[in-house]
């Protein structure tokens, strides 16, 4: 199972950068979007991938028997994934105004504060 | 318990929350914003004071023990830090009561500028790396929403660039964060040192060490990844321009520093080179740049990277002193670079622009104001006996005891490099006449967004300028005392088994028993949380 995430989780990233480099803002964002997919889709996949064993302790012992599934990462990519969604849905709001005041979905027109 | 450790992060949170409830209401807000702001600097000096007593005062969030749960740790840097952000903070509330227009008040300034000093006390006190990255985030987006309030065409070309590299930053670090927790299983920052330094040191490990230096390096904005900044930091309202370049690229500086002294101190090593090269090319960039430009905060932005420059070699020469004068560095550069932006926004009332060709005259009109500006741009420049001097003189002894000559003397030629731009900006703003084209506005206290105008004015906006300048000046005059803290310091950043110790409670040296004992109870399983 983990190296065929490891595959998919490449191409997110893949992905993610040649979208971002593009000169469409919209573009820019779904970069953005996917870039964030793939940290959390890594997150999940490098602590271990392990079926069907909840992380319960059974009644009267003080920790899990055998081979359980980790939860801290679980909790780590719920957190990264609300934040992700936060940041994204700011994104999604800047590129809509950014639209309106420059009227354009073009980066190049955009490099009035370069320089 | 030890609240001090967390209440400057709690207190701030709550004076957000508090003028949230108060929407509507903008005296309310603004009485938050000092009254939140002050109680924020009497934590900090409570936490500064126990912090020297003790070296270290850690609190475990909601009781776990600590590899386990978030631990909240404030070594001297994070104190220090903490308290720098603090008076900051008090003083940028102040001048924004004279400077933020209705419009911005009214869509909520002073809630987002609470949320950003949480963030950024968070991000200088947590122990747990998953914590930094989401302390940085806390603090990015109140950063975000910050710069486009107002929402003019600039602010949003420059938000554009600042919020993409910003979040790309976020997620390389984030990235690494999930790479760390897969190679050592853990997120609590002194317990991975722990195991890095008992494992078997990979290919993995510089892999770690380079990704966390880009994303700190892309925040703290160093050579080549600062494009960002000068691009956006002179869009919005000048009251922001001066919190984000006091506060925003230093938290950077500072988890590279904690995550290279604590963290990757044995990459160190193969690490140091490019680091120094990247400072010096830092500062050179940084000061060229600068050089180009004509107009006053993006002078100001060119030199905020140049300045990150020193900070960096501080850290790259990796010498006890040389930490120590990077952290000076630090100080120094959030209260003038500070107090510069703050000096641009009064000059912009009182002429009306920031380009320096239509400036000039204010030394006549304004001599204390330019009294302010000698003393912080000297500073700046390095020229004794102001506090950048022995920020500059400390790291420039600590790179000859370390023989570094080529950087060191980088270092020096920037300074007079600076000095050029600061001379600049004296002759340009203050001492040549007003050209005649400029239409300065009548009056000194323009309308806010609804055309009326703002009531308590220049007064408002002088005070902050003058207690910076004061404060520049007292670092220097009283560099002893201030250096002593700096060397302690330096001296706690290079030996990190005091940290873990103060967190971990397990003496250096058994860290192998300690890691059998922790992860006994599962023999082979991957798990971390169910141990007793």
């Amino acid at each position: 199972m983990e190296p065929l995430m490891a595959v998919a989780i490449g191409i997110l990233y893949a992905t993610a950068i040649f979208m971002m480099l593009r000169r469409s803002i919209v573009k820019l964002v779904i970069g953005l979007m996917l870039l964030s997919n793939a940290a959390n889709l890594l997150i999940f996949t490098t602590a271990g991938m392990t079926r069907g064993a909840p992380p319960l302790i059974p009644e009267g012992m003080s920790a899990p028997v055998g081979n359980v599934a980790d939860p801290l990462p679980q909790a780590v990519v719920l957190t990264a994934i609300v934040i992700a969604f936060s940041v994204l849905a700011f994104a999604v709001v800047l590129i809509r105004r950014a639209y309106e005041v420059v009227k354009a979905d073009d980066l190049d027109k955009m490099k009035e504060t370069d320089t | 318990m030890r609240p001090e450790v967390a209440l400057p992060v709690l207190l701030p949170l709550l004076s957000g929350a508090i003028s949230l409830l108060f929407w509507r209401s903008r005296p309310v807000q603004r009485f938050i914003g000092i009254g939140g702001n002050l109680a924020l600097l009497v934590v900090s000096l409570w936490l500064f004071v126990g912090v020297m007593e003790e070296g270290y005062i850690t609190l475990e969030m909601g009781g776990w023990p600590a590899p386990f749960g978030i631990v909240l740790v404030a070594d001297v840097l994070s104190a220090v830090m903490v308290l720098m952000t603090a008076i900051i903070g008090l003083l940028m509330g102040i001048y924004s009561l004279a400077t933020t227009g209705r419009g911005h008040e009214k869509f909520g300034y002073y809630p987002l500028m609470h949320l950003l000093l949480a963030g950024v006390a968070g991000a200088f006190l947590t122990g747990d790396i998953f914590n930094l990255y989401v302390w940085f985030e806390v603090m990015l987006v109140a950063s975000f929403a910050l710069m486009i309030l107002g929402g003019e065409r600039a602010q949003m070309e420059g938000a554009i660039k600042y919020v993409t590299l910003n979040l790309l930053a976020s997620i390389i670090f984030l990235t690494a964060v999930g790479l760390t927790y897969g190679t050592v299983g853990t997120l609590n920052m002194a317990d991975i040192a722990l195991r890095l330094d008992a494992a078997e040191h990979s290919g993995m490990v510089e892999v770690l060490a380079v990704m966390f230096m880009v994303a700190f390096g892309i925040k703290a904005a160093a050579f080549p990844l600062f494009f960002w900044l000068p691009a956006s930091y002179h869009t919005p309202p000048v009251a922001v321009s001066a919190l984000f370049a006091a506060l925003l690229t230093k938290v950077g500086v500072y988890s590279l520093f904690r995550v290279f002294t604590l963290v990757f101190d044995q990459s160190m090593g193969y690490l140091q080179d490019i680091m120094l090269w990247a400072a010096a090319i830092t500062m050179i960039t940084g000061v060229l740049g600068a050089a180009a430009q004509f107009e006053f905060r993006r002078i100001l932005s060119f030199h905020i990277v140049s300045q990150i420059g020193y900070m960096l070699l501080g850290l790259a020469l990796y010498t006890p002193l040389a930490i120590a004068g990077g952290v000076f560095a630090v100080l120094h550069n959030m209260v003038v670079k500070t107090n510069l932006f703050l000096i641009s926004g009064i000059t912009h009332r009182l002429l009306g622009t920031y380009q320096l060709k239509k400036m000039g005259g204010l030394y006549r009109e304004r001599p204390w104001l330019a009294v302010a500006f000698f003393l912080s741009a000297f500073s700046l420049a390095g020229i004794p006996p102001l506090s950048g001097f022995f920020a500059k003189f400390v790291i420039v002894r600590a790179g000859i005891e370390a023989e570094a000559y080529v950087v060191t003397g980088i270092a020096l030629a920037v300074g007079f490099m600076t000095l050029y731009s600061m001379v600049k900006l004296w002759n340009e703003v203050f001492w040549k006449t007003l050209p005649e084209d400029n239409n300065v506005p009548e009056d000194a206290t323009p309308g806010g967004d609804d055309g009326r105008l703002i009531k308590p004015s220049l007064g408002m906006m002088y005070f902050p300028v003058m207690m910076l300048a004061a404060a520049t000046l007292m670092i220097g005059v009283f560099a002893e005392p201030i250096m002593q803290t700096m060397n302690l310091i330096g001296d706690q950043l290079l030996a990190p088994e005091h940290y873990i110790e103060a967190v971990l409670g397990v003496t250096p040296g058994n860290e192998v028993e300690w890691i059998d004992q922790v992860t006994a109870p599962q023999d082979g399983a991957q798990s971390e949380g169910g141990t007793p």
